[in-house]
């Protein structure tokens, strides 16, 4: 079976991350934070751009850049998650039906609108026949899609594949959501938030390169079992709680962060941690964005002590875990190892 | 009718969402496809809404549509003579 590596990690996030040399990362705050946009005309052309949504915009912009910097020209399948999908056309679209008593409804929002647009587009500006899906189940959205590229490349099936999640604002219906997650005391302390993260995949190992050793999800586990879960998760990759240098966690300061206070509870105290929602906001594929932040963790000559809670006290991260939740669903744990 | 071309261009660039060109950016005989302002059958769907919405204007025949959207003139021209809003 082969071995899985990311070549290339590019996101578009409330941070500077679409940077090309280092980022430095800052507090956000407020009900929702929009993504900090590059010039997508550098990436896009004019006609294709004025049609695109923001999602869709920063889909394409992130998957271009992620297949320069791996230098490929045509992955051999392209996969994306997203929560939400095209949320902000949808609206748009809903908006005109309702505003129009169903009469006059114009094509664009509409075509626009469906989930797997940002996959279609990404293929059609690459001109890209290869297999091209997209996953959309709720926090795992982007996780299905790195399974189903690893599996791929684990199988022989592609060399090269383009993963990633993206999801955006829209105007409204977050709005629905933040009141009601702000109605309860233990609802979610974040910002929401929106971005894509891409990744080049690839069988093919290069130098200081990172290592995708395993993918797991489930739909439910409890706050009880959570670390029995996670040991079997290590077990299974010939790992114990005391390989991991790192955790990469999506706390987003609701109820169910105890399932990261719980788990945190069986490794070693001094272990160092990072909740990154705090950074990207709270969405559907804010764990791509985890992903991108660990990869950064491994591409950088230093490790961003400031980054961690517990600063590392090693010079060297080798393996880092990634673990997601979303309101007690929704668990996947990500295992990467510095090659 | 100058206002009606002005009313039609400003139109046409907030429902194609045509960012980069203002309204002295189109020439009342310039061809709205092609290659002219580039506009493809997407756009033409737009337009046709855009005719029935806002004029009371309904194309039942699709090869009227290439003549009547060849330009701002001929477009103005034809809203003037069929329009029912």
């Amino acid at each position: 079976m082969k071995k899985c590596y990311i070549h290339s990690a590019v996101s578009i996030s409330a941070q500077h991350s679409f940077e090309s040399s280092g980022f430095e990362l800052h507090s956000i705050s407020g009900k929702k934070v929009e993504a900090i946009h590059p010039n997508y005309k550098e990436f896009i052309s004019p006609i294709a751009l004025r049609r695109m949504a923001t999602g869709v915009k920063m889909g394409v912009a992130a998957a271009t850049k992620a297949l320069q910097i791996a230098n490929l020209e045509q992955p051999d399948a392209i996969l994306t998650g997203t929560g939400m999908g095209c949320i902000e056309d949808t609206e748009k679209f809903l908006n005109a039906i309702i505003a129009n008593e169903e009469e006059f409804l114009t094509p664009t929002a509409f075509i626009q609108s469906t989930h797997n647009t940002v996959g279609a587009q990404i293929a059609l500006s690459l001109k890209c026949k290869t297999y091209n899906n997209t996953y959309v189940h709720g926090a795992l959205s982007f996780e299905s899609a790195l399974m189903d590229a690893q599996l791929m490349l684990q199988q022989n099936e592609a060399t090269n594949i383009l993963v990633g999640g993206v999801d955006e604002l829209g105007a409204e219906i977050i709005d629905a959501v933040r009141l009601m997650e702000d109605k309860t005391s233990d609802g979610i302390n974040l910002p929401f938030g929106e971005g894509a993260s891409f990744f080049v995949l690839s069988s093919e190992m290069k130098n200081e390169g990172i290592e995708l050793i395993d993918v797991q999800s489930f739909s439910a586990i409890s706050t009880e079992t959570i670390h029995e879960k996670i040991q079997e998760f290590l077990n299974l990759n010939e790992l114990s709680f005391l390989d991991i240098d790192g955790l990469v966690l999506g706390n987003n300061g609701d109820a169910f962060d105890t399932y990261y206070d719980n788990l945190i509870a069986h490794f070693p105290e001094t272990i160092p941690n990072i909740c990154y929602k705090q950074w990207s906001g709270e969405f559907y594929t804010a764990s791509a964005f985890g992903l991108f932040v660990a990869s950064e963790i491994f591409r950088k000559n230093e490790i961003p002590q400031n980054w961690f809670k517990n600063k590392p006290s090693k010079s060297e991260m080798k393996t880092l875990l990634l673990y997601n939740q979303f309101k007690g669903r929704d668990h996947s744990f990500i295992l990467l190892r510095r090659c | 009718m100058t206002e009606l071309k002005t009313e039609l261009k400003e139109k046409i660039i907030e429902i194609l969402n045509l960012e980069d060109i203002s309204i002295s950016d189109i020439d009342d005989n310039d061809a709205l496809f092609g290659d002219g302002l580039g506009l493809d059958s997407i756009d033409a769907l737009e337009l046709i809404v855009m005719l029935d919405k806002d004029f009371g204007i309904q194309l039942t025949d699709p090869k009227e549509g290439k003549e009547i959207f060849k330009s701002i003139s001929v477009l103005a021209a034809y809203i003037d003579a069929h329009r029912s809003k």
